[in-house]
């Protein structure tokens, strides 16, 4: 079981000010898995995987307890650019920069850090990360014009991609695809499921049926705590929660 | 209501706010047309690429204070860009009692009268210095451009999307990295914006000058000798006793609206704005 | 990955299909060609094999109604299987049935040569193919003919019924034998009547209509 674990989670809480939003929180992220966390708007789910790159701890006024175990370190004894390189995130509105360049983008991580690369490094980096995420194909041709003239799901594509090349072992997905139509949605959550062979997924959303098309494993969580995490098929017919029950069927949420 | 009284008084309307915004423009235009019926005669490749002759004589330009006034602009730039970029970065990033005063501090500066500005140059520059000079002048216009750079960058960056920051952040970028390589390139335009707009609003001034640049009848480009500049030559030639110069006087008020027209033209229809 | 997971429903579905008309196949070859070895594997090892694929497929339909939400066709298609499931095991059962008549009669003289019995056999495993390889190809036409054939089966039931009506009243020492005919034919009409289930339902899937209790009628038209 240890090996099989890449990240873990040990009574970690997260607050603003003195408003603790996730409580003591113990979630292990497998290998090559995709975990989804579903919840209502507000249960904490986003600061908790906030928590998991150290971006919570940007804000001001924010605290954190507990241990967030990166194959078997703590993530909060490593510098964050080092943590982060090693976590990459895609965020619910694409955000690509809007000064780059469709290839730049994807080279925004070794830019930023000032990595230096050979011609040859990059093109294949920009190419191998662009196929991943499905969008070589669309954008070839115009890897030299800026990010921000491509559609919102081909956007986001372009964030994921960014946060590939870094060949990061998790990616963090933060309802990356509320802010897209449904046939953009249907792409992106395609492209979770080939991803998950290069590495794990940790998901958040609030769209119950994305959790079930996805995912490997579905944790639900509310009011800050993780009411049920379990096979994602096991969760979708049968919970042993009567919270996630409800939840499920529309009580709440 | 009638349809036919709705569309009469929906006339009247409309004319009543054409012809307001008429008369607010009437001065405006009246300026322009002054001006341009007044100096056009003076506008010649002469008045920008001579020195200024004795009165009587006739010809001559007024290349001194052209240039006069671009060394103050530069010098104004060269300081209150890095420094006013600076604050805003700092007002747009921090939070506390001691950016509160900071900008309580920009928004007065923006509020001291420039002549006030001028009589400090002259005291912590002239003074020391012994002399007139294009420095202290500059220095003077890059008090007064400050507060707009600072302004412009501040709001740029408070409007630009966090998730800009935190997408460069999530890759391992660090904060220094991430505000020169993501944040500061985004906002480009709108701190560019905001350089222009000070430009504009020192190329005119002239009584903050008047202890600094003091003025100078020749061509100077060593910063710690005397200048000219385009307003300080206007007001010199309009106050002297002669007509010719009062001519160029007029020149000169056109080149100075012209200059300032157009610098406020490019910051609207700046070839940068994206979409 | 929608697709994938329906098509995998789909083969599965398929191999129980063709269990259950080995299962019946098998049933009848024992009858006749005496072999209690192919009863045998029907009773105690395909009949288990298939009471194990009914409830996993029956789970892999109830997942993926409950994650992948399906409309329109593919919904049809998954309530259909389960259906289908549903009639497949049955068929398994009453193979079961006639095995376990098999095994009474091939161990006793035959009552009579068996004809009409084999041509019921050979009707019954033949729809049920049919309207599996209707399923497999959206093929509505196939699957309204093997609904037709359901009459054949119901006719050459009522034969063998009265044929054996007439040994039975001619020597009673045969009845117990050909109650045990009567059983089996009485199954495999069962068997056909579950195959017309499942071309109904084949129907229902790629035309988006239920038939059931109206086919032969005529089609209700506007007023």
């Amino acid at each position: 079981m240890e090996k099989e674990i890449i990240l873990e989670t040990i009574d970690l809480s997260a607050a603003y000010g003195d408003n603790w939003v996730v409580k003591s929180v113990n979630l292990a992220v497998p290998y090559n898995k995709v975990i989804a966390i579903m919840g209502p708007s507000g249960c904490g789910k986003s600061t908790f995987i906030r928590c998991l790159n150290r971006m919570h701890e940007l804000l001001p006024g924010t605290k954190i307890k507990g241990q967030v175990l990166l194959e078997g370190e703590n993530i909060f004894d490593l510098p964050p650019t080092t943590v982060r390189r090693r976590i990459g995130m895609v965020f619910q509105r694409p955000n690509p920069f809007p000064t780059m360049s469709i290839y730049d983008n994807v080279l925004a991580g070794y830019i930023l850090r000032g990595e230096k690369l050979s011609r040859a490094e990059r093109d294949e980096i920009v190419e191998t990360s662009l196929k991943k995420a499905f969008l070589w194909d669309e954008v070839k041709d115009s890897l030299h014009k800026r990010g921000t003239f491509l559609s919102g799901g081909q956007q986001q594509r372009l964030c994921i991609a960014r946060a590939l090349a870094m060949r990061p072992d998790i990616l963090l997905l933060d309802e990356p695809t509320s802010a897209l139509d449904p046939k953009a949605q249907a792409m992106i959550e395609e492209l979770i499921t080939q991803l998950k062979e290069t590495v794990s997924i940790v998901l958040v959303t609030h769209n119950r049926a994305q959790a079930a098309r996805v995912s490997d494993y579905t944790a639900f969580m509310y009011l800050g705590e993780i009411v049920e995490i379990g096979p994602t098929p096991q969760m979708f017919t049968a919970p042993k929660d009567p919270r996630t029950e409800e939840y499920l069927t529309g009580k709440f949420g | 209501m009638s349809t036919r009284a709705r569309r009469i008084k929906d006339r009247i309307f409309k004319a009543t706010i054409l012809s307001l915004s008429l008369l607010t423009l009437l001065p405006l235009l009246l300026i322009l047309i002054t001006i341009i019926s007044k100096g056009y005669s003076a506008i010649s490749l002469d008045f920008f690429t001579k020195l200024p002759t004795p009165p009587g004589d006739p010809g001559g330009g007024i290349l001194n204070s052209i240039v006069g006034s671009l060394l103050l602009i530069a010098i104004a730039v060269v300081i209150s860009v890095p420094t006013g970029v600076g604050l805003g970065l700092y007002l747009s990033e921090t939070r506390g009692p001691w950016a509160s005063l900071v900008e309580i501090l920009i928004n007065t500066l923006q509020g001291i009268p420039s002549i006030v500005v001028g009589i400090l140059a002259y005291l912590w520059i002239v003074k020391p210095l012994g002399g007139f000079s294009a420095l202290s002048g500059g220095v003077a216009l890059a008090i007064i451009m400050l507060p707009t750079v600072a302004r412009a960058t501040q709001e740029t960056l408070i409007r630009l999307p966090t998730s800009l920051k935190e997408a460069g952040l999530s890759l391992g970028a660090s904060y220094t990295r991430t505000i020169w390589k993501v944040i500061l390139p985004s906002a480009m335009p709108g701190i560019l914006s905001g350089v222009l707009l000070g430009v504009a609003r020192i190329a005119g001034e002239t009584a903050p000058l008047l202890f600094t640049a003091f003025g100078n009848p020749y061509l100077n480009l060593n910063p710690l000798k005397p200048v000219d500049a385009v307003p300080l030559l206007v007001f010199n030639y309009a106050m002297s006793p002669y007509s010719d110069w009062h001519q160029k006087a007029w020149g000169a008020s056109l080149v100075l609206m012209v200059f300032i027209l157009g610098i406020n033209i490019t910051i609207r229809k700046g070839p940068w704005k994206r979409r | 990955m929608f697709e994938e997971k329906l098509n995998e429903i789909k083969r599965r579905l398929v191999e129980e299909a063709s269990l259950a008309e080995t299962m019946v196949k098998y049933s009848i070859q024992g009858l006749l060609e005496r072999r209690a070895d192919l009863l045998d594997k029907v009773i105690n090892e395909m009949e288990p094999r298939m009471n194990e694929t009914e409830v996993e497929l029956d789970e892999m339909c109830t997942n993926f109604i409950a994650l992948y939400e399906p409309r329109a066709a593919q919904l049809r298609t998954v309530l259909m299987v389960l259906k289908m499931n549903n009639d497949l095991e049955r068929i398994g059962d009453l193979a079961v049935n006639i095995s376990t008549s098999a095994q009474y009669l091939i161990e006793r003289p035959q009552v009579k040569p068996l004809i009409d019995i084999p041509k019921m056999a050979e009707e019954t495993t033949g729809m049920l193919k049919d309207a599996i390889d209707a399923f497999i190809n959206s093929d509505a036409e196939k699957a309204k003919r093997v609904c037709e054939r359901d009459e054949i089966v119901d006719n050459l039931r009522d034969q063998v019924l009265r044929e054996l009506i007439t040994y039975m009243t001619s020597d009673p020492t045969t009845i117990e034998r050909a109650i045990h005919l009567i059983k089996i034919s009485r199954n495999l009409e069962r068997i056909a009547d579950l195959s017309t289930n499942i071309a109904e339902d084949v129907i229902f899937v790629v035309e988006g209509k239920i038939i059931k209790h109206h086919h032969g009628e005529e089609e209700t038209k506007g007023n």
